[in-house]
């Protein structure tokens, strides 16, 4: 790889890691999700760069995917979503923004170092993407467990599995990619249908968690 | 890609696979309850073929030593839980709680979850392991909402969340795995082949290695049920229909700890990589001693049986973590016990809750005397999973605690308060529930009581007589696992 394909690779991962920092402080669900789907355009984008320079014309297909489902439906459908259930005002935070951000950049830092001083033997594109991907990942991890709501702990999670595509993406010649990333896609589907079905049905009165938690049929 | 359908393990993939997409057409239920169980069946024959004939490792199938175990066990206690099943699932049609749309599609997800369970055990690519063990989840997810109750919907979502950022985390596992892979084995697919990996093992880079392996016990982990990871077992368990519950502690568990197992042995074949023993060891105790007073407060029966899973869970992670042919022996035998009375105990269990219309313990009580053959077996059941003697849990105990204090005598503290703990609490609980007068409703029940008196006796016998070509094999597995 040339230095300018690698550098515009890493442009486009750091982007990722910038991205979903983003969306830790977004409070409320509209805006959340779309910086959401903005992050999935940048995936897209890094998928088809990474298809271009490696020559692998089925990163493509992964990348159009990516495009069409997590940065076009899912968001329309959750914004369609949100508005009948009618949540488009505040996202409930658990902890407070400040202390969430200065975790978001320790979980940063924490993947750098772990990953660079894991690989050091590895080729350079390969270790500093991974850096970035576990960043996302665990960006994502951060942000499921900050929220209360469902519909934000869903965003969580998908950004979690942009990090995944990254790194798949981001290792060479690695099968499976494609049937990966098309997984994913029926995974989330069928969350959000959960969620969108949990309401139809009128089973809950919230889609808050915390709501949920009060049905167990144990008291603890 | 799935095979010659003339082999053994093309056919194990390829019945279930089929008998789903019919099961989906058939409305009525007798006929469809009898197809599940047959497939069920012909799963078990042809997995029992493979020990005739084992076929040669493929690019993306694999029959080994040890994975035969375990897909011998799956599809025998598949097939015993659809006898149940039917049985099980009569009565929910009867009393309303199932319509018969629901039941057609719960009998295509059984079939499936076999199609996937079997998948991933047979699976000799990572990635391939990864997809069925993700469509595994998936197929309980729905099965465990399937009532369609707030609480089942509850379990269900918080099952789907837990169990999907487990899988999340055994994907980027499997991608750290590769990427160790591809400087030693070339680009493509090879570099997921899994007896591609071990062959290379000692060469791949230990530190990938390491940090893919706490990644893959964290993900896997999740699907094992090991504390602090647990939180979605015993809520699905409980919701769930009673033959998911018992599929999901007899068989998925066992999947799930297949992919760890199969992970250790590859770092156990690189000098530089961590010792994974430890790490097993840590949550396998911290399972067993969670579990064990978790147990004291439950107030539902599937879920006091929920957390045993756990506990066991625990100690066969203990077991595969100490390692060394003794200890690696008893995993595997306690694997294989724990499976078989667990299923049992939820057999027994799932008549009792609609013989009392409850699964709440405190309602029910005197079991031994209105259902006598219900009472009784469920006591057998608890005696044999507490691990009184002379049934087979209480061997393969004896074996993970003599080793232990043989080898690491402080560590055998832990292990022996934890079966203890866990062992009071079952005693306490089993009591109510069996004997005394007893108290509210009281249904008879149609049951078919044969799969449950398959079992204990199975476990009856593995306690008294072992027989030797059975203990080879394992000793042989032993040996293997490191």
């Amino acid at each position: 790889m040339d230095k300018l394909a690698l550098d515009i690779a890493h442009f486009l991962a750091g982007s990722l890691v910038l991205v979903s920092l983003m969306l830790l402080y977004q409070d409320r669900l509209p805006a959340l999700l779309n910086v959401f789907a903005f992050q999935a355009i940048i995936l897209a984008l890094s998928v088809a760069w990474q298809a271009y320079v490696q020559g692998a014309s089925d990163l493509y297909l992964t990348a159009a995917i990516t495009l069409s489902v997590k940065a076009i439906i899912i968001p329309v459908a959750l914004h369609r979503m949100i508005r009948r259930l009618g949540i488009h005002r505040e996202v409930e935070t658990a902890i407070n923004i400040g202390p969430t951000m200065l975790a978001g950049l320790g979980l940063v830092a924490l993947s750098v170092v772990v990953i660079l001083r894991v690989t050091v033997n590895a080729d350079v594109f390969a270790r500093e993407d991974l850096a970035f991907a576990l960043s996302v990942v665990l960006l994502g991890m951060l942000m499921m467990v900050t929220r209360r709501n469902a519909v934000s702990q869903v965003v969580g999670f998908m950004s979690l599995e942009n990090g995944l595509i990254l790194a798949a993406t981001g290792a060479k010649g690695m099968p499976f990619v494609v049937e990966i990333s098309v997984a994913f896609s029926v995974l989330i589907a069928f969350i959000v249908i959960g969620i969108f079905l949990f309401r139809i049905r009128e089973r809950f009165d919230t889609v808050d968690l915390e709501a949920m938690d009060d049905f167990r049929g144990e008291s603890r | 890609m799935i095979g010659m359908p003339s082999s053994g393990e093309g056919l194990i993939l390829a019945i279930p696979l089929v008998t789903a997409v019919i099961l989906i057409f058939i409305p009525n239920y007798r006929i469809s309850a009898g197809l599940n169980a047959s497939s069920a069946f012909l799963s078990l024959l042809a997995a029992l073929s493979l020990f005739i004939r084992t076929p040669e490792p493929g690019p993306y199938l694999l029959v080994d030593d040890l994975n035969i175990i375990f897909i011998v066990l799956n599809t025998f206690v598949g097939f015993t839980a659809s006898v149940f099943s039917a049985s099980y699932i009569a009565h929910e049609l009867e009393t309303g709680r199932l319509t018969k749309t629901q039941l057609r599609f719960y009998h295509a997800m059984y079939q499936i979850l076999l199609f996937s369970m079997s998948l991933s055990l047979l699976a000799n690519n990572i990635g391939l392991m990864w997809v069925a063990i993700e469509l595994a989840t998936l197929t309980t997810v729905l099965m465990v909402g399937i009532y369609r109750t707030h609480e089942a919907l509850e379990a269900a979502w918080k099952y789907f969340i837990l169990g999907s950022v487990g899988i999340s985390l055994a994907l980027f596992g499997t991608i750290l795995v590769y990427m160790a892979a591809r400087p030693v084995v070339g680009e493509g697919p090879d570099g997921m082949v899994w007896t591609v990996l071990i062959e290379h093992a000692a060469s791949l880079d230990p530190g990938l290695l390491n940090l893919a392996f706490v990644f893959l016990m964290l993900g896997y982990g999740t699907k094992v049920g090991l504390a602090p990871l647990h939180a979605w077992l015993p809520d699905a368990h409980a919701e769930g229909p009673t033959p998911v519950s018992a599929v999901l502690s007899g068989l998925l568990l066992n999947v799930a700890l297949h992919a760890v197992l199969r992970f250790k042995l590859l770092l156990a074949a690189n000098p530089g990589a961590i010792a994974p023993g430890p790490l097993l060891v840590t949550m396998g105790l911290v399972s067993l001693i969670f579990a064990g007073f978790m147990m004291y407060r439950r107030k539902d029966i599937k879920r006091l049986f929920a957390y045993s899973s756990i506990e066991h869970m625990g100690i066969i992670a203990f077991a595969f973590g100490m390692g060394g042919p003794l200890a690696n022996f008893a995993g595997l035998l306690h694997m294989t016990m724990h499976s078989l009375t667990k299923s049992a105990i939820f057999f027994a269990v799932g008549h009792i809750a609609q013989a009392k219309d409850t699964q709440n313990i405190a309602e029910i009580r005197g079991l031994t005397v209105s259902h006598p053959l219900l009472g009784w077996g469920l006591v057998v059941g608890v005696a044999a999973i507490a691990g009184m003697p002379p049934l087979g849990v209480f061997m393969s105990e004896f074996l993970v605690v003599s080793s232990t204090f043989a080898r690491a005598p402080l560590l055998a503290i832990p292990l022996v308060i934890g079966l203890l703990v866990a062992f009071g609490a079952l005693m306490l609980k089993v009591h109510g529930l069996a004997f005394g007068e007893p108290t509210g409703v009281s249904h008879p029940v149609k049951a078919s009581y044969l799969p449950m008196i398959a079992h204990l006796g199975l476990v009856f016998t593995a306690g008294i007589y072992l027989p030797p070509p059975l203990v080879t094999w394992f000793q042989h597995v032993a040996v293997l696992l490191h």
